[in-house]
């Protein structure tokens, strides 16, 4: 294949890549600006998703689609209970406290992974798609699910942006993010807003990975990449800010698409990694964000 | 106050002493378990001078204690070196990354400082993966008998292992009760507590803070150097996120700012993990739950929580 065809098929790699780390990455900044909390557990939610994706669409009978489809309401309801939960019975007790919350969702990332070795096993699984079309280009033939991927994941991405902009529940979310107190006291129930955000924020987790998880088979430790790359999203994208952080998957998403085709993948996830924290050292407003507080 | 110093000595002393004469009445298993806490107590030390007294929670400590762990493999393995000097170039190698890494994550503090230094330290386990022709990644270097010999003392036989991983710990102990009894001690606890405050004290965060983890890096890279001398095998493992957490967690558990808690939480875990797997293997949820609980119900762990009920002398 000639140089070109081959940079475009990394390029629609990249872009899978992206929409899926753009809806995972959401979440983790949605917590963090809303509730100030670092969501250790977030890719252990987003693991949570593509196996019990596994589970729906083995359980339901029928053509893949059906059980697909089920599978994409489902799970991120599914998770998003396991997040309110833990949101309930955890992080609330301990007030929102930046350190012990880190604490305590590294200790949900351990229970949550175990859960998932010990329900579910240690094997790799795979999850039907739910149509197999290939979309045959001039040089290459492509999956045609890949596209949906993007498709669906756009489509999220405006819903969660309407929401935030158009709708009184993302009115009270903003004004909980702007000033605790304030929203409290203009009779904001502040602890049903986190608990819906934290709800909200496992649920893109969620989404994306049962979006996902036909491409890349469903494992109990599969959660670690996703956290770090959103990790990164987040930082270059400003801590708390959504619009930087959509700039920012799509960026960190085509460059390790594009990278990991043309050179090792691990020398490119060193220098991502350091880039990253480099970034936090000497711009913590992220690239594009404005400076503030 | 000579009451109390008289009670700490005693104590402190106390604990080496009865460690000393369990390796003459415990099994041969339970005091290789005990040569080992020892070591992954010294590591949690380092861990307690950042963390429980100067109030930096790193998330990536793991880079300190794999850098002691193959700065001292890498030169024994690979070039011949002997044991002692393998220790000091772990040792420095602890220290060296944990001043750069501070030089650079001191620059930000809370949320952001346990990011970047969870990066960097995930930077660094990639770093060893990716060099795998010589640190043979996963798998892991074997260090050779002949090797692991320390002025003439073969660290592979059990009980001259025990007396040295006894020894690194006692230096280890009584480093850490003179460094938080010094002058230097309370800044760093003043650092923690309030740092503006300090700050118009005259005391410049920054000095302080960088001062603590670079000394906590060398307990690290000490303890890597230690485990991987002792043990006979250097692993890609050591370096990963998991042995970022453990140190917390024995920290957590024993009570974070007090000299003896890293001990008494790496003892109380490795054995409640020990007893777990006999009942079953989900040993990830005994590590998790414990965190848990931990910052649910008992933040200040035991040795923290004792000294509220009553034992306010304890360092």
């Amino acid at each position: 294949m000639d140089f070109g065809p081959f940079l475009l098929l990394a390029l629609m790699e990249g872009l899978v890549t992206s929409a899926v780390l753009a809806l995972t990455a959401l979440g983790l900044a949605l917590v963090f600006g809303v509730m100030r909390v670092v969501n250790v557990a977030h890719g252990e939610f987003f693991m949570l998703g593509a196996v019990a994706a596994w589970f729906v669409t083995t359980w339901i009978p029928g053509p893949p689609a059906a059980g697909f489809i089920a599978a994409l309401v489902l799970c991120p309801l599914l998770v998003g209970a396991v997040a309110a939960l833990a949101d309930t019975l955890v992080l609330k007790r301990l007030g929102y406290d930046p350190d012990a919350t880190i604490v305590a969702t590294i200790g949900l990332l351990y229970v949550l992974q175990q859960a998932a070795l010990s329900l579910y096993g240690p094997e790799a699984r795979p999850v039907e798609a739910p149509f197999t079309l290939r979309v045959q280009l001039p040089w290459f033939g492509y999956s045609g699910y890949k596209l949906a991927v993007i498709a669906a994941a756009a489509v999220v991405l405006a819903g969660v942006w309407l929401l935030l902009a158009r709708t009184r529940i993302g009115l009270v979310m903003r004004a909980t993010q702007i000033d605790r107190e304030m929203a409290r006291a203009f009779g904001i129930n502040v602890e049903r807003v986190y608990a819906g955000v934290f709800a909200l924020g496992a649920g893109l987790a969620a989404v994306a990975a049962v979006l996902i998880v036909p491409i890349q088979q469903a494992h109990y430790l599969m959660g670690q990449d996703p956290l770090l790359l959103s990790f990164m999203v987040v930082i270059v994208g400003g801590l708390g800010s959504l619009r930087g952080a959509l700039v920012a998957a799509l960026l960190i998403g085509l460059s390790d698409g594009v990278i990991s085709v043309f050179f090792s993948p691990t020398l490119a996830k060193i220098l991502a990694t350091l880039f990253v924290a480099l970034v936090l050292v000497f711009r913590p407003q992220g690239l594009m964000g404005r400076r503030a507080a | 106050m000579n009451g109390g110093a008289a009670k700490i000595w005693a104590l402190h002393l106390g604990v080496l002493a009865a460690l000393l004469a369990a390796q003459a009445v415990l099994p041969a298993y339970h005091a290789g378990n005990l040569a080992r806490i020892m070591v992954l107590a010294v590591y949690a030390m380092g861990f307690n001078i950042a963390f429980g007294y100067t109030g930096l929670l790193s998330l990536g400590h793991a880079l300190f204690f794999g850098a002691g762990l193959y700065g001292m493999g890498m030169p024994v393995a690979l070039a011949g070196w002997g044991a002692g000097a393998g220790l000091v170039a772990g040792l420095a190698a602890g220290g060296g990354l944990a001043l750069a890494v501070g030089l650079l994550a001191l620059r930000r503090a809370g949320v952001s400082f346990m990011i970047v230094t969870l990066m960097f330290a995930q930077a660094g386990y990639l770093t060893i993966l990716y060099y795998t022709p010589y640190t043979r990644g996963e798998e892991g270097i074997v260090i050779d008998r002949a090797a692991r010999v320390l002025m003439g003392l073969d660290l592979s036989q059990d009980a001259t292992r025990y007396c040295a991983a006894l020894a690194l710990f006692a230096a280890a102990l009584l480093v850490n009760l003179a460094l938080v009894r010094s002058p230097f001690g309370r800044v760093m606890v003043a650092m923690r507590e309030n740092e503006e405050r300090s700050r118009m004290l005259g005391y410049d965060p920054f000095r302080v803070k960088l001062a603590a983890l670079v000394l906590s890096g060398l307990y690290a890279g000490a303890a890597g150097a230690a485990y991987g001398l002792l043990f006979g095998y250097v692993g890609a493992g050591f370096a990963s996120i998991q042995y970022s957490i453990l140190p917390l967690l024995y920290v957590l558990l024993g009570g974070a700012g007090t000299v003896l808690g890293p001990f008494l939480g790496a003892a109380l875990m490795f054995y409640l993990i020990d007893l777990a797997s006999g009942v079953t293997t989900a040993h990830l949820l005994v590590v998790g739950a414990a965190l848990l609980v931990l910052v649910l119900f008992a933040p200040k762990g035991i040795l923290g929580t004792l000294r509220d009920r009553g034992l306010t002398w304890l360092p």
